[in-house]
């Protein structure tokens, strides 16, 4: 589990890092859109921490506060038949419980989100 | 009875019943005026792009603000003087190699306290949903042609962080005062849709 102070939690990534993001369905109010779920990005930034939205939208809290991060895709990794420049990439405000670490060998890890492994 | 943009009256909807009723409370409750809330509307309604044109021609003149910009595009803004509560701003550069639009796929989010009330084709599906997938045949819709060479970064404002484009500044334009440089700034230009144009 990723250590959390009583307020926020702990900043996992660094920008470079390769990351991809959770293939999961969930109920209810989720910002991260469906087209870049289960694909790898690097981090560009660390925005800060933020009250976690998928609690804000039912008037909970929201605590402990989730870091936030600008996660960059390439965008012909995205779209298939993608038509433009090689360099054209994305970048998507991703929380960090929709990350995890795209380690080399570890490609075909389970995308399921902690939640659904309880 | 609500009045559509052909005359015709409509009924209210939801939320427009809600706000209403909401609004009455409070003035009946005396949280609140009418005057204060007309106040309010027009502050809204009267502002536009130019708090954000302003600091791209501060940026354009002065390399150390535009440094302290990219670093913090929140702190840059309230350098001018421009009270931003709790906006969490970013400001992306146009290079000659990249350029940058900016999209909220999920709604409309946008930096409403610099550009004041985003365009309606801005909260609209059709933009949403392809600047995203074919950021190009958008821009060229828009009558903006970027070269092959130039790459494209599409930032999708998904979160809490709002965004701001620095174009790259028109040639010709040696000698402009910060005022001259301004006005050739459009708010079109500071979501990335379009570039400002060579006087």
């Amino acid at each position: 589990m990723t250590a959390a102070t009583a307020e926020r939690v702990e900043a996992r990534f660094a920008p470079g890092e390769r990351v991809r993001v959770l293939e999961a369905a969930p109920l209810g109010h989720v910002r991260t859109p469906w087209y870049i779920r289960g694909h790898r990005g690097v981090i560009e930034r660390l925005c800060g921490a933020f009250p976690n939205p998928e609690e804000l939208a039912y008037a909970r809290p929201g605590t402990p506060r989730q870091p936030l991060y600008r996660v960059r895709f390439v965008q012909k990794d995205i779209w298939p038949g993608y038509a433009g420049h090689a360099g054209d990439v994305i970048e998507v405000e991703i929380f960090q419980h929709w990350l995890i670490r795209d380690e080399k060998g570890a490609q075909d890890a389970p995308l399921r989100p902690p939640w659904e492994l309880r | 009875m609500n009045e559509d943009e052909l005359g015709t009256y409509q009924p209210l909807t939801y939320y427009q019943m809600m706000e209403v009723s909401l609004r009455e409370l409070l003035v009946e409750k005396g949280v609140i005026t009418e005057a204060e809330v007309e106040r309010a509307m027009g502050e809204i309604r009267a502002r536009g792009p130019e708090r954000g044109a302003k600091m791209v021609a501060r940026a354009w003149l002065d390399p150390a603000y535009k440094a302290r910009m990219l670093a913090d595009g929140s702190k840059a803004a309230e350098e001018l003087g421009f009270e931003v509560p709790g906006l969490k701003l970013i400001v992306v550069e146009n290079t000659p190699s990249v350029h940058n639009v900016i999209v909220c796929t999920l709604c409309s989010c946008y930096p409403r306290m610099l550009l004041g009330l985003p365009p309606d084709w801005y909260k609209s599906r059709n933009y949403r949903s392809r600047v995203v997938r074919e950021p190009r045949t958008v821009l060229e819709e828009f009558g903006t042609q970027i070269p092959g060479e130039v790459s494209i970064r599409v930032h999708d404002s998904t979160a809490d962080m709002r965004y701001l484009v620095l174009p790259l500044r028109p040639a010709a334009t040696e000698g402009f005062s910060e005022d001259q440089l301004a006005a050739l700034v459009r708010r079109d230009d500071l979501i990335g849709v379009s570039v400002p144009i060579q006087p």
